[in-house]
């Protein structure tokens, strides 16, 4: 966490780049010579290395079933959130009784998920069956409950 | 409680639940409905095994659980279950409990020590929680601080002050709680 430079952490987290491509065309010289391109990489974009392990299984996982290649990372989907706003088992059940014609206003994987549900499914199910990442499933549902609960704070008020 | 077949012309109405777990008697001040009651007059049988020291006008206790059911909106309800304070009917918490919101946790401060188990128990149990201090006649002999520190109680759980048998006061002490249980899953 102390190192200045921060380039070891920038040819870890960064292995495409062309940092990456210089040490195998220059394999004498490894990454010593460009430091300063990793300044410029990890500096500009700094949110983005914590998310980019998770799809690359997800694509693999994904050969011929209606291969969609969604437009939205699934990081965009949970605004680059990686934790849950609290614990959600991987095994927790989720069903829902929210009629599918109210589901308008809410976010197109919330729809998803809610649909899903009106049959009992477990965190789990919801990830595979919507070949969305275990962690951003997690993060959703967990979305869900929150609403819940304001739509119960707003009934208290208004009583 | 299936209304899958009756959606004939009408757009089919269902119904989302929430419950809500209170520690101590208050779910007939808030309750539409007429409580279901397990309210039972006391007899010998309990003498030695329910303290009346500081309460000797009591006559009736709750066996094992009231229920009461709030309609917040046309189509979600919230389910108050009010739990028992003799740890004897323990066994039926962790059911009580499960995939509730909160609870409130109410207290009568002539018997503080009564509501060590139920505090530990959601403390344990990690159940967001609020303690009310019921003024028994509109008395508070203590302040909420005063309260935390006889508790040894965290500063995140709020305390307030309550009077059980209002209904604007256990209104107010649901909202508490749920604003608790809010701020602590949104952080």
């Amino acid at each position: 966490m102390t190192t200045p430079g921060g380039h070891p952490y920038g040819g870890a987290q960064q292995p495409q780049g062309g940092h990456d491509q210089n040490r195998f065309n220059f394999p004498s010289a490894p990454s010593r010579p460009v430091p300063e391109q990793n300044h410029y990489q990890q500096y500009g974009q700094p949110q983005q290395p914590q998310m980019p392990p998770q799809p690359p299984p997800r694509a693999a996982r994904q050969p011929a079933p209606k291969a969609h290649n969604p437009l939205v990372r699934p990081y965009a989907m949970t605004g680059g959130r990686t934790r849950p706003r609290y614990q959600l088992a991987i095994e927790a059940l989720v069903s829902t009784t929210a009629d599918p014609a109210r589901l308008q206003g809410q976010l197109p994987e919330h729809q998803r998920i809610c649909r899903l549900c009106q049959e009992i499914k477990s965190v789990a199910e919801i990830s595979a069956l919507l070949s969305i990442p275990l962690g951003v499933a997690r993060i959703l549902v967990a979305d869900l409950d929150v609403t819940l609960l304001e739509r119960v704070l707003s009934g208290l008020r208004k009583l | 409680m299936d209304f899958a077949s009756s959606n004939g012309g009408a757009a089919p109405r269902s119904t989302t639940s929430a419950k809500i777990v209170v520690a101590g008697t208050f779910v007939g001040a808030v309750s539409e409905i007429n409580p279901l009651r397990t309210e039972a007059v006391m007899t010998s049988a309990s003498a030695g095994i329910d303290d009346l020291t500081h309460t000797g006008d009591k006559t009736t206790t709750t066996v094992a659980m009231d229920f009461g059911r709030i309609t917040l909106d046309q189509d979600l309800i919230l389910y108050l279950f009010g739990t028992p304070g003799q740890d004897r009917f323990w066994f039926m918490w962790d059911d009580l409990v499960r995939g509730a919101i909160g609870a409130v946790v109410l207290v009568d401060t002539r018997r503080l020590a009564d509501c060590f188990p139920a505090v530990d128990y959601f403390e344990n149990s990690g159940l967001p929680f609020v303690i009310a201090l019921n003024g028994f006649d509109g008395h508070q002999p203590y302040t909420p601080e005063e309260v935390r520190e006889a508790l040894q109680i965290g500063p995140d759980a709020p305390i307030i002050t309550t009077d059980a048998r209002h209904r604007a006061d256990a209104k107010s002490a649901l909202i508490t709680l749920v604003e608790h249980a809010l701020m602590a899953r949104l952080r």
